[in-house]
């Protein structure tokens, strides 16, 4: 073996060794979080810390209202950003004109809105939503702090506004998936162009559709400063009930517990306890999404 | 006032992919209960004129039209003929088949599900199986219509598309190729269903198989670049075109 190749040879070894080293890293750096996470976390589970609120000053106790917030915030933030992203896709996807200077503007605008920091939707959130649609309402009803305060109505919105691109992104990719040659068909049976995307596209699209809803949750689960202004208490001693009132949410809480805490001692099983609940419920709808999208990859594949 | 037995006219009808002439003032009088072949070499503009008598064309950006085309003697191109309406008058057959991934018996009852008039679950039955007759595919699939379109051969899923498109009672019926993504025994079935059919239906059929054309069609129209070059019986466009053109094409010097 000649000089050269010897040398081209511990080249090649030296690059093999420097790209799995970096996913060897990578490994390591999850494997320490999650493994921190369940040592720490796993002592305080138990049925009591899930359905149980917090107590004694917030060192003993549940995690329940940040749980049922974070729920209630959810399924206020889905009706939302659902309906809004969907529509503005099918708009884009199916009646825009593709060369329509205006197309071209929202999409922009899409991506845009999408590699905007959350803490920057946070503040639209207390600037729009809580002072100039909240302060709003409230001047023209004659109320004061009724609307224009923080509350989960305003921290569902500025959480739907944050996760529309994710919506709209998921949404035209399904449209896309969508055989043209299907609606040609249906429109030469004399569909119209809705019966045609009501019947014909979205029933294909769903599936993509409902891959968006399970990614937004759980970003939406995960985020912190988007709410942190327009809704998230630092601790309640009731549930919330109307859209009107603050509420406890987990990413909000496991900060709360950690960074302003009297006893850190006594909250930091708590939060590590509040961080596991909320990584494994992330977990677990990442991967449904995963099964749901490689599900429609075979049953797409298998149909044509 | 003469009877009007064509019950399709083309007049000095153009059509424009933005400022490119793709047909170029075509007239032809297409009859009524006949099969009309349209051949020619690909690229000719077959299928646009075919697209262009169910305005299929508009689907697509920048296309513009001049000329008319008379359904019944009402030009099909005029402002208050409503789309949709016309193209339930006039059903189209593609190239590849294209059920929905619905059920056998959803893709029949589609056309009629989406008109105006409602029907009962019997009256859609009966139009479903009558249909699935008409396509000569009911023995087929008489068993499983609730099972998926997709799951049957592309010649079964071809006939499907047929059903589907006479459920809703055309006029005329477009067939763009309908039988070139299919074997020959699948070909065959199709060609004998075509013939079946001009009973009922006026038939218009593009092919690049003039073997095809001359088997099942009885007025032949010769396409080139755009224009039309000849048409008339398809005995006579076969044995004795007028046209050189034409001559050199149906003999397989070009194409």
């Amino acid at each position: 073996m000649n000089y050269k190749t010897k040398i081209r040879k511990i080249g090649d070894k030296l690059k093999i060794g420097l790209t799995g080293s970096a996913v060897l890293l990578i490994l390591a750096i999850l494997a320490v979080i999650l493994g921190t996470v369940m040592i720490g976390g796993f002592k305080s589970l138990s049925w009591e810390f899930l359905t149980q609120p917090p107590r004694e000053g917030m060192t003993k106790g549940g995690i329940f209202p940040a749980i049922f917030g974070m729920v209630f915030s959810l399924i206020l933030m889905l009706i939302a950003v659902v309906p809004v992203g969907v529509a503005t896709a099918v708009y884009l996807h199916e009646y825009a004109r593709s060369d329509f200077f205006l197309t071209k503007l929202i999409r922009g605008a899409v991506n845009n809105l999408a590699g905007v920091p959350s803490i920057v939707f946070g503040l639209f959130g207390l600037g729009f939503f809580i002072q100039f649609i909240g302060g709003g309402l409230d001047r023209s009803l004659g109320q004061s702090g009724l609307f224009g305060q923080p509350c989960i109505l305003w921290a569902s919105l500025t959480l739907a506004l944050m996760n529309l691109p994710i919506i709209i992104v998921a949404t035209e990719e399904a449209l896309r998936a969508v055989p043209q040659a299907e609606r040609a068909g249906a429109l030469a049976l004399g569909a119209t162009k809705w019966q045609t995307i009501r019947h014909v596209v979205l029933p294909q699209a769903i599936p993509g559709i409902l891959t968006g809803v399970v990614l937004v949750v759980s970003r939406g689960a995960g985020e912190v400063a988007p709410i942190m202004f327009t809704g998230a208490a630092y601790y309640l001693p009731y549930l919330p009930k109307l859209p009107t009132d603050q509420f406890m949410t987990l990413g909000y809480h496991i900060f709360v517990m950690t960074t302003q805490s009297p006893d850190i001692d006594a909250t930091v099983p708590i939060a590590m306890g509040a961080t596991l609940v909320l990584l494994a419920l992330t977990f677990s709808l990442n991967i449904i999404a995963i099964i749901i999208r490689s599900r429609t990859r075979r049953q797409l594949s298998k149909g044509r | 006032m003469e009877t009007r037995e064509n019950r399709l006219e083309i007049i000095d009808f153009s059509l424009y992919y933005h400022r490119t002439k793709a047909l170029e003032e075509i007239s032809m009088d297409i009859p009524e209960k006949k099969v009309t072949a349209i051949i020619g070499p690909s690229g000719c503009g077959k299928s646009t004129l075919l697209r262009s008598i169910n305005r299929m064309n508009e689907l697509i950006e920048g296309v513009t039209t001049e000329g008319e085309i008379l359904l019944d003697g009402e030009n099909i191109y005029h402002k208050n003929i409503d789309v949709v309406e016309l193209r339930r008058k006039v059903g189209m057959v593609f190239q590849r088949p294209n059920p929905f991934p619905k059920s056998i018996y959803e893709n029949v009852a589609f056309g009629l599900r989406m008109g105006e008039k409602a029907y009962s679950k019997g009256r859609l039955e009966e139009v479903v199986e009558r249909s699935l007759k008409e396509a000569a595919i009911w023995d087929e699939v008489k068993d499983r219509l609730q099972r998926s379109a997709m799951e049957l051969s592309g010649g079964q899923q071809q006939r499907v598309c047929i059903a589907r498109a006479l459920a809703v009672e055309p006029e005329v019926i477009l067939m763009d190729e309908p039988a070139s993504a299919l074997d020959p025994i699948a070909t065959a079935k199709i060609e004998e269903l075509i013939f079946k059919l001009k009973e009922k239906y006026t038939i218009v059929i593009v092919t690049h198989n003039m073997q095809q054309a001359a088997r099942v069609s009885d007025q032949t129209a010769f396409l080139m670049l755009g224009k039309l070059i000849e048409y008339g019986d398809t005995a006579t466009i076969f044995t004795s075109p007028q046209n050189k053109t034409t001559e050199e094409y149906i003999t397989g010097r070009f194409g």
